[in-house]
């Protein structure tokens, strides 16, 4: 806008004095901020939401007389020292996929909070389904077979919330966490009666076996489930931040009835970023169970959807910026079973911390009010991060 | 189907009804101020703790459920600085308090307790005389815990607040239209923050009730989506207090049936009967969908000036 103002004054207008010109021309200048301090701004916002959290909970470690030092240090030693940082790297694939089914519903302003449902639906499904079809047809086709069954039962777990929304505007927060609580227990009597191994006491379903599992990456313990969620998470950025229907996600979580008057399906794109959304914590679930565990205990639930919540929001819907965050949290989730083990705390300090990160991060985001980085996140997430509405 | 069966499925309903009476009562006056607390759970989660553990110390259920509402209203106070005050998102901070009170109430049981699960005395039951010899109805409705009837006396004084006072007049507009509530000289911020802590207290007072009461003991995350449920009932009540006490004893026999079948001798897997208060849910939002309601300005902060 401003260059064509500009051009227009300049050419027309050979005889106005140089000081008005300059005058009028003082509004439309607009020094952009550099993207790169932008950038710089945000990351150090959000470590230092995490520090702050990891401060507070350490503290209410030391309140409950336990030694926070310790615990910390039990965290980085199970989850990177040795081989720990592979076991953390192979919990960043179930992560990773399952932070870019909230990215893509987040973007599109769909809440989508059942996340543990349609996890854990999806899982049972397929740990069912795994030993009859691994030793019925061939392994690549299996693999490949069982994580589409992941991909279809997690998105089509989202359908009825979307279409509720959709249709009725109905809030699917509270549609979702419905559907999600329905989830948990259907997997729980699939494990206990359909599915139910003969071989145990303890109800699991039946144990693939162990060589017909996702490769391991060769030298180490990582099933090459880490790649596939790698090329997610770029395929994701790629799709949000180049392609019409990120653009079109984005506007729609951005302001629906804007999105609405111009022309953009919006029903269509909720029911379809909500599928996707439950689509990619379907595969997330596949790759948890045919990249690590082989099998599906009942009563089974690592609690993932919640407290991925936040680091989402962290990672500001950046795709990319999953990653790292993932990578930490999983040296905390790795870590802190044994952590927790070790002073005889139960293992739901990770719950306690991130809502702690959540708290922290709004707060980080409300000191730099009126600063750059105001990237077009979604009207929501905008308010989710300053003052009322835009003015 | 037995006299056994319906007592139980009487008493049960009003034992599981209650704190989804109290939490939904809560979050009809929250939301009819502007505030969608999805943190409910949280903070219901925080008051069982804290009444438990001041039941058990003090061997008194009052105590513990003063204790209750005060856990509650520390944890709406984190939700009145931060969405209120600061006009910072309300299902961040909401989920945020979820968190926080599932991980906290955990961890502290966890350190405090261990894995010994102290019990609680049984609590006291007012009988009331002649009514309670009736079969079925009496030994369930007429033989409730004194708290049952401070419910139904909550019931009656949100609605008439909500409805007959100036202050309810109030909330009401917060929600509705806050600009013209400040227009006309109240502030938004105080109605909104006493909205807000109100809910606190009456979550804090359901989850005492369930771990002092309803059962005598803490376990983590015990609470379990009812929470959840509660602001189900709340959008389909649409700030009615009557309505509210319908839903909540409605669902409150979906989460006993089971239990009561079970009694009657009839065998049904316990997933079956956790899934089916949810299943309800999702089969009346279905049904009702168009009829659930929220006021015109919930989630969105009030700050003066900005449009």
């Amino acid at each position: 806008m401003s260059d064509s103002v500009n051009g227009e004054i300049t050419a027309g207008a050979a005889e106005i004095p140089r000081e008005t010109l300059e005058a009028a021309t003082i509004p439309i200048k607009v020094a952009p901020r550099s993207k790169y301090k932008t950038g710089l701004a945000q990351v150090s916002r959000a470590i230092l939401a995490i520090i702050v959290a990891l401060i507070v909970g350490g503290i209410i470690i030391l309140l409950l007389g336990r030694n926070p030092l310790l615990f910390y240090a039990d965290i980085f030693r199970a989850g990177v020292l040795h081989n720990g940082w592979q076991d953390s790297v192979t919990r960043m694939a179930v992560l990773l996929l399952m932070g870019m089914g909230y990215v893509v519903a987040f973007r599109g302003g769909i809440w989508n909070i059942g996340g543990d449902g349609q996890f854990l639906l999806s899982a049972a499904l397929i740990a069912g389904a795994g030993p009859a079809l691994l030793s019925a047809i061939p392994m690549g086709w299996a693999l490949i077979i069982l994580s589409l069954i992941g991909i279809v039962v997690g998105g089509s777990w989202t359908v009825l919330p979307a279409y509720l929304r959709a249709s009725y505007g109905l809030n699917e927060i509270v549609t979702s966490v419905m559907m999600s609580f329905i989830g948990v227990y259907l997997a729980n009597i699939l494990i206990k009666g359909l599915f139910r191994s003969e071989e145990t006491t303890v109800p699991q379903t039946d144990v693939m076996p162990f060589d017909k599992l996702l490769p391991k990456i060769p030298g180490t313990i990582i099933p090459v489930s880490i790649f596939v969620a790698l090329a997610a998470v770029l395929g994701m950025h790629y799709v949000m931040t180049r392609t019409s229907v990120g653009l079109r996600l984005t506007v729609m979580g951005a302001n629906a009835r804007a999105a609405m008057h111009a022309g953009l399906k919006v029903k269509r794109l909720i029911m379809g970023g909500f599928f996707a959304s439950g689509a990619f914590i379907g595969l997330g679930a596949a790759m948890e169970i045919l990249g690590v565990w082989g099998y599906m205990r009942a009563d089974w639930n690592p609690k993932f959807g919640l407290t991925l919540f936040a680091l989402v929001f962290l990672a500001r819907l950046n795709a990319l910026a999953v990653i790292p965050l993932t990578g930490f949290f999983a040296v905390l989730t790795i870590g802190g079973h044994t952590a927790s083990r070790n002073a005889e705390l139960p293992n739901d300090f990770m719950l306690l911390l991130m809502g702690l990160v959540l708290l922290f991060m709004t707060l980080a985001e409300l000191i730099s009010i009126g600063k750059a980085g105001r990237r077009a996140l979604g009207r929501r997430i905008v308010q989710a991060l300053r003052f009322g509405r835009e003015p | 189907m037995s006299v056994g069966f319906w007592t139980s499925l009487l008493s049960g309903m009003i034992l599981a009804g209650l704190p989804l009476l109290f939490a939904s009562l809560g979050e009809t006056i929250s939301e009819q101020s502007g505030v969608l607390n999805i943190g409910l759970e949280g903070m219901m989660l925080v008051g069982a703790y804290a009444g438990f553990v001041a039941a058990l110390y003090s061997h008194s259920p009052w105590v513990g459920i003063i204790a209750g509402i005060a856990g509650g209203m520390i944890m709406s106070a984190i939700m009145a600085v931060f969405c209120v005050r600061l006009g910072l998102d309300q299902i961040v901070v909401g989920i945020a308090i979820l968190l926080v009170g599932e991980g906290l109430t955990s961890l502290l049981h966890g350190a405090q307790f261990g894995t010994s699960y102290p019990r609680l005395e049984g609590m006291m039951h007012i009988k009331i005389p002649l009514l309670s010899e009736i079969p079925v109805v009496g030994s369930s409705i007429f033989s409730q815990p004194l708290i049952f009837w401070i419910g139904i006396g909550m019931v009656l004084l949100v609605r008439w607040v909500l409805r007959s006072t100036n202050w309810g007049l109030n909330i009401r507009a917060a929600g509705e239209k806050p600009a013209a509530l400040d227009a006309a000289g109240v502030d938004v911020t105080w109605t909104r923050t006493a909205a807000v802590l109100c809910t606190g207290a009456l979550a804090g007072i359901g989850g005492a009730y369930m771990a002092i009461v309803g059962s005598g003991i803490f376990v983590p995350f015990m609470t379990n989506g009812l929470g959840f449920i509660a602001i189900v009932i709340t959008m389909l009540a649409r700030g009615r207090a009557w309505w509210a006490l319908g839903g909540s004893f409605l669902f409150g026999i979906c989460l006993q049936i089971g239990t009561s079948l079970q009694v009657a001798g009839i065998n049904i897997p316990n997933d079956v009967i956790f899934m089916l208060p949810f299943l309800v849910v999702m089969v009346v939002l279905v049904i009702f969908a168009r009829q659930a309601y929220l006021p015109a300005s919930l989630c969105i902060p009030y700050k003066r000036g900005l449009k």
